[in-house]
C-alpha cells in the first residue's frame, strides 16, 4: 500500500481550525522562527480515514484472529472498558488539577479510580501497597529493582547482583542492569524449573534480590517456590514477582503468600485492556511493607472525611516514576474489568485458561516435541525439534503457515531455553471450538512437514507480503520515508 | 462476567482428553500451604452497574472549569477522525508487530509516525515512541553517555521540573554527575553553560520552549558542545514546531519530548507519548523500537522491526533499554493528528496558539499590578507576577470557574507570586477576557 506521503497533494488539509477571532500578533523575531515548514502529508479527512482504515486492515488482532502469543495473554478486550475510559471527564481531565488547589483535590473521582484500583491489586496479590506510576511491565521492573535498591542502601547495605534464571523475560535482566545490579543468572533443570542446588551455591549476602517469573515462562509453577524465598530470605535478599503470568493463578496462589517482596502486574495481559499495537500498558508495582515508605510519590491517600488527596510527604520515596498517576487510561480499564468479573470471574479466568493450555498441550504432544510433559499452568511450550530434524521444518516455517491459516502464531523461538521453541498461550477467551480447529489445523501442519514441507517454506502467500527481508532491513537502514 | 464461553460439557470434554477430573486438578502443583490466603474481591457486576458507578465517578471530578492550565500538557482540541481511526480494534487490539506479514497495516503506521517526527523535529530518525517526554529525556540521556563514553551531564533549569526529578530518580543508582545550570530572565544561564562544558561532559540538556514557556535558540550552546565532543540534547514541545526553529536546524544531537499535544488526550497524567529522535549517525544507539522499510521475496516493499540485536528480548542486560511496551497507539493517534493538520494545518495551529498568548498578555498587562513577564519572547505560555500570593488567587479564582494557571511558588523558591498560563487554541477571545476580567476582580477584591 502507498504511504500517506505518497498520496499527499499540495494545498490539502484533513481539518479545520478554528478560525482566529483575535488580532494577529507580532512576528516573533525571524531567529527564533522555523525557516522552512515541516514537510507533513496534504491530505483530506477523507483520504486519511481511508488509508487507515485500510492500514488497520492489514494486521491481526484479537478482534479479527485468533492469537496464541505465549506470555502476551492476548485475552479479549471487553468493549465497556474502552467506553468508561472514554468518559468526558475523566478523558479531559488535566493531570494538575489535583494539585491547583492547597486544601482542595479537585479530582475527586479520579483519585477514587487510583485508590480503589490499588486496593483491588492488593487484595489479588497480597501486597499492601501498590503504586501506580510504573507506564508499563518493564517500567514496573525497574521501579522494583530501584525499590530494592532503596531498601537495601537504607539499611547501610550495598548489596551487587540480582539472580535471575535463564527461562526469563529479556527485560528482567535489562531492568536489573538499568537500576545498577549486575545479573547472576540460574540455569534450570531437567523438570524446568531453576536448578535449586545452582541457585543456593550463588545466594549470599552480596545477592539484593531474586527474580522469578511464577509460572515461569515454560508456563510451570514452581513447587518450591516457598523454599526459595525462605532461602532468599535468609540471606536477606528480597523475592520480586514479574506478573506477566499472573494470569494463570489468580484466587488461588497469591504472590504475597508464598513469599514475594515486590510483584509488578501487566495490566495490559491480566486485567484485559488492549495492547495498542505495542502499547500503552500499565506496570503497577506492589510491596509488601518493609518497602511501603520507599514507593515512588506521589501516593493517593484518603483522609478522616473520606476525602481523596495525594500525599507527597515521603522523604524516603525513589522520587518520580511517571509525570503523574500512571497511565491512567489503562488503570480505569483494568478497574471496571475488575469490578465486573469479582471474585468467581476472575477465578474462573485463571481456571479457563489453564484448562485451554492444557487441552492443547495433550491434543498435541504426539505431533511436537513436549520438552517437559506435565501439566501446565495458563500456556505450554512445544519444539519443532522433531520436524526440524527429520524435515528441515523450523518454528520459523509453521509460524508463517498458520499466518496464512488466519491464526496469529504462537511466541517462537522463546525462552531461550528450548529450542525452535514454540509458546502456546490460548487465554481464557476462546471457545473450545476455536481450540479445536487450531488443533487440527496444528496437527495438519505437523503432516505436511513430513508430506510437502516446501508447501510450509513458502508461506505465507496470502498476506499483503510474502517473508520480508530483514537482513537487508538492518543493513540498508531506511527508517522514514523521503 | 467472565467473558468465558465453554459450557459445562464442553469443560467435561476437555477434562477427560487432559486426563482428569476437575479443574482442581489442574493446580496440584500449588500445594495447600502454597495457596491463597484470602481473595476477598466482591461478587461481579453487570456492565450497565459498572458504567453507571463510572459516570458517578466521573461526576466527582470539577471537569468544567475553563483551562489555562499546561506546564508541559495541553488542552489542545481534538479532530473526530483521530479518535474514530485509532479506536479500530484492528489496531487498539493487536500486540506488537512481531509477525511482520500479518502485521503491515500497524509496521507501516509507525514507519509513518517515524518519519512525521523527524519532519517536525528536522531529525534524520525516530523511534517507534518511549513512555512519556520524561523517560524519553531519560533514555536519550543514556544514549549520551553511552556513544561519548563520559559521564557528566548539565542540565538547564528550565527544564519541566517534572522531568528534572524523573531524571534524578532514575539515574541515582548509576554513577552520572550532574550540573543544573540556572535560569536567568527566563532563559538558559550562557556563561554558566559555557563554564562547565569541558571534554568529560557527555551531554548539555534543554528544553524549548523552557518550562517558563519561554523561547530560545541554543545554535549557540549547541556550537560550544559540539566542539568538545558534547551531545545536544533538546526537549521540545511538537505544536511549537509549527512555528519555532527547529531542534535539527540548532543542531541537536537528540531530540525527545511530550507527544500528549498531538491527538491525545490529557486522560489525568497517561497515556502519553514519549519520541525521540537522532540523526543518522547515531541511530544504531538508539534505545528502543524501530520499523524500518525492506523488500520481500518479491521484491516488493514492506516493513519489518529492525536493529533488534540492540533491545532487551536478544541482549538482555547489554541492551540499549529495558523497554519493552511502549505507546505505539498514542503514537498512531500522533501520525493520525500530523496527517489531518498537514503542513499547512501545523503552522496555522501554531500560529493561533502564539497570537492567542499573545492577545492574553496584553488584556492581562493593562491589569494594575499584574506584571505580564517579557525578558523572553513565549509561543502559547507564559509567566506571570501577581500582586499577591499565586495559591490564593488560583483559589478565588477557581470560584469563579477558572483554571488560571499554575502557581510557580510549589516548585521554586522566591516565586511564590507567579503563575504560569497557557493558551490553546480552544481557549476563545471570550474566554481570554473573562479571565482577565475575573482576574482584575479578584486582584481589586
Amino acid at each position: 500500500m502507498q504511504l500517506i506521503f505518497e498520496k499527499s497533494i499540495p494545498e490539502r488539509c484533513g481539518v479545520k481550525l478554528p478560525k482566529s477571532d483575535i488580532p494577529a500578533a507580532k512576528s516573533l523575531s525571524a531567529k527564533y522562527l522555523r525557516k522552512v515548514s515541516a514537510s507533513l502529508p496534504e491530505v483530506s479527512e477523507l483520504d486519511a480515514v481511508r488509508h487507515f482504515t485500510n492500514l488497520s486492515k492489514m494486521n491481526f488482532s484479537i478482534d479479527t484472529n485468533f492469537y496464541p502469543l505465549g506470555s502476551c495473554t492476548m485475552k479479549y478486550n471487553p468493549k465497556f472498558t474502552e467506553k468508561a475510559a472514554a468518559t468526558d471527564s475523566f478523558i479531559g481531565l488535566h493531570p494538575l488539577w489535583p494539585q491547583l488547589l492547597k486544601d482542595d483535590y479537585l479530582a475527586q473521582g479520579a483519585l477514587e479510580v487510583l485508590y480503589e484500583t490499588e486496593k483491588q491489586l492488593c487484595e489479588i496479590t497480597g501486597m499492601n501497597a501498590f503504586t501506580m506510576q510504573p507506564l508499563a511491565g518493564a517500567h514496573g521492573e525497574l521501579t522494583g529493582a530501584m525499590l530494592m535498591a532503596a531498601y537495601h542502601k537504607a539499611k547501610g547495605d550495598r548489596r551487587k547482583y540480582i539472580i535471575i534464571p535463564d527461562s526469563s523475560h529479556g527485560t528482567n535482566p535489562a531492568s536489573a542492569a538499568l537500576a545498577g545490579y549486575e545479573v547472576i543468572v540460574i540455569p534450570t533443570d531437567s523438570n524446568g524449573y531453576m536448578n535449586l542446588e545452582e541457585f543456593k551455591k550463588h545466594l549470599n549476602k552480596d545477592v539484593a534480590g531474586v527474580m522469578l517469573t511464577c509460572p515461569n515462562t515454560l508456563g510451570l509453577f514452581n513447587p518450591h517456590i516457598k523454599e526459595i524465598s525462605d532461602a532468599a530470605h535468609k540471606v536477606g535478599a528480597l523475592m520480586y514477582y514479574d506478573g506477566a503470568n499472573l494470569n494463570a493463578i489468580m484466587g488461588k496462589c497469591r504472590p504475597a503468600d508464598v513469599g514475594f517482596d515486590i510483584v509488578h502486574l501487566n495490566l495490559h495481559k491480566t486485567f484485559a485492556t488492549p495492547h495498542g499495537g505495542g502499547g500503552p500498558g500499565a506496570g503497577p508495582v506492589g510491596v509488601m511493607d518493609d518497602l511501603v515508605e520507599f514507593l515512588p510519590i506521589s501516593v493517593v491517600a484518603k483522609d478522616k472525611q473520606g476525602k481523596f488527596y495525594l500525599n507527597y510527604n515521603k522523604p524516603k520515596s525513589i522520587g518520580y516514576i511517571a509525570p503523574f498517576y500512571g497511565n491512567f487510561g489503562v488503570i480505569l480499564k483494568t478497574y471496571v474489568y475488575i469490578l465486573a468479573l469479582g471474585k468467581e470471574g476472575l477465578v474462573a479466568a485463571s481456571e479457563a485458561a489453564v484448562l485451554a493450555a492444557n487441552y492443547i498441550r495433550v491434543s498435541l504432544k504426539d505431533d511436537y516435541n513436549l520438552p517437559y510433559d506435565k501439566i501446565c499452568m495458563h500456556e505450554c511450550v512445544f519444539s519443532a525439534s522433531k520436524q526440524k530434524e527429520k524435515n528441515g521444518i523450523m518454528a520459523l516455517d509453521i509460524a508463517k503457515y498458520l499466518i496464512d491459516s488466519g491464526i496469529h502464531p504462537p511466541t517462537i523461538y522463546f525462552p531461550l531455553i528450548v529450542k525452535e521453541a514454540m509458546m502456546i498461550e490460548p487465554t481464557e477467551s476462546e471457545s473450545k471450538e476455536t481450540l479445536d480447529s487450531f488443533i487440527e489445523l496444528m496437527k495438519s501442519i505437523a503432516k505436511l512437514a513430513i508430506d510437502n514441507p516446501q508447501e510450509l517454506k513458502d508461506a505465507p502467500k496470502k498476506m499483503p507480503v510474502k517473508r520480508l527481508n530483514e537482513t537487508k532491513a538492518a543493513r540498508e537502514l531506511n527508517l522514514r520515508w523521503q | 462476567m467472565s467473558y468465558i464461553s465453554h459450557t459445562k460439557n464442553q469443560e467435561q470434554e476437555m477434562l477427560k482428553a487432559i486426563g482428569l477430573k476437575s479443574k482442581e486438578e489442574l493446580f496440584k502443583d500449588i500445594k495447600p500451604e502454597l495457596r491463597a490466603k484470602s481473595f476477598n474481591l466482591p461478587e461481579g457486576l453487570s456492565e450497565f452497574e459498572v458504567l453507571t458507578h463510572v459516570n458517578n465517578l466521573a461526576a466527582k471530578n470539577q471537569a468544567q472549569l475553563v483551562n489555562f492550565i499546561g506546564a508541559g500538557f495541553y488542552d489542545h482540541f481534538i479532530p473526530a477522525a483521530v479518535d474514530a481511526l485509532a479506536s479500530r480494534p484492528e489496531f487498539y487490539t493487536a500486540y506488537t508487530p512481531y509477525q511482520p506479514e500479518c502485521s503491515q497495516g500497524w509496521l507501516q503506521a509507525i514507519y509513518e509516525y517515524q518519519t512525521v517526527i523527524c519532519q517536525v523535529t528536522d531529525m534524520e530518525a525516530a523511534n517507534a515512541s518511549m513512555y512519556d517526554g520524561g523517560t524519553a529525556l531519560f533514555e536519550a540521556t543514556m544514549m549520551a553517555l553511552r556513544v561519548t563514553g563520559r559521564n557528566k551531564i548539565i542540565m538547564d533549569s528550565g527544564i519541566n521540573m517534572i522531568y528534572r526529578t524523573m531524571m534524578y530518580t532514575y539515574t541515582s543508582n548509576l554513577n552520572i554527575e550532574f550540573i543544573e545550570t540556572e535560569v536567568v530572565h527566563g532563559q538558559s544561564n550562557r556563561d554558566e553553560i559555557f563554564k562547565y562544558l569541558d571534554d568529560k561532559t557527555a551531554a548539555v540538556i534543554v528544553q524549548n520552549p523552557n518550562f517558563f514557556g519561554a523561547v530560545d535558540d541554543y545554535s549557540d550552546i549547541v556550537e560550544k558542545a559540539h566542539s568538545l565532543g558534547v551531545l545536544a540534547i533538546m526537549s521540545v514541545y511538537p505544536v511549537s514546531l509549527g512555528m519555532l526553529k527547529t531542534p535539527g536546524e540548532m543542531g541537536a544531537d537528540i531530540v525527545t519530548g511530550e507527544g500528549q499535544s498531538l491527538g491525545i488526550p490529557l486522560s489525568f497524567g497517561g497515556p502519553y507519548l514519549g519520541f525521540l529522535a537522532t540523526s543518522k549517525k547515531l541511530v544504531r544507539k538508539m534505545p528502543g523500537r524501530i520499523v524500518g522499510a525492506t523488500t520481500d521475496k518479491d521484491a516488493k516493499r514492506g516493513f519489518v522491526l529492525t536493529l533488534q540485536a540492540r533491545e532487551q528480548h536478544i541482549r538482555r542486560e547489554k541492551a540499549t533499554s529495558n523497554i519493552c511496551s511502549n505507546e505505539s497507539l498514542c503514537a498512531l493517534r500522533a501520525l493520525i493528528y500530523l496527517c489531518l493538520l498537514g503542513k499547512k494545518g501545523l503552522v496555522d495551529l501554531a500560529k493561533l496558539n502564539y497570537d492567542k498568548a499573545e492577545y492574553a498578555k496584553s488584556l492581562l498587562d493593562k491589569i494594575i499590578g499584574v506584571e505580564v513577564k517579557r525578558s523572553s519572547p513565549t509561543f502559547n505560555e507564559f509567566t506571570v507576577c501577581l500582586p499577591k500570593n499565586a495559591d490564593e488567587v488560583v483559589n478565588s479564582m477557581y470560584k469563579k470557574g477558572f483554571a488560571c494557571g499554575v502557581p510557580l511558588g510549589r516548585f521554586y523558591k522566591d516565586m511564590d507570586n507567579y503563575l504560569l498560563i497557557s493558551i490553546t487554541e480552544k481557549r476563545t477571545k471570550a474566554d481570554i477576557e473573562n479571565l482577565a476580567k475575573a482576574l482584575e476582580e479578584v486582584l481589586c477584591s
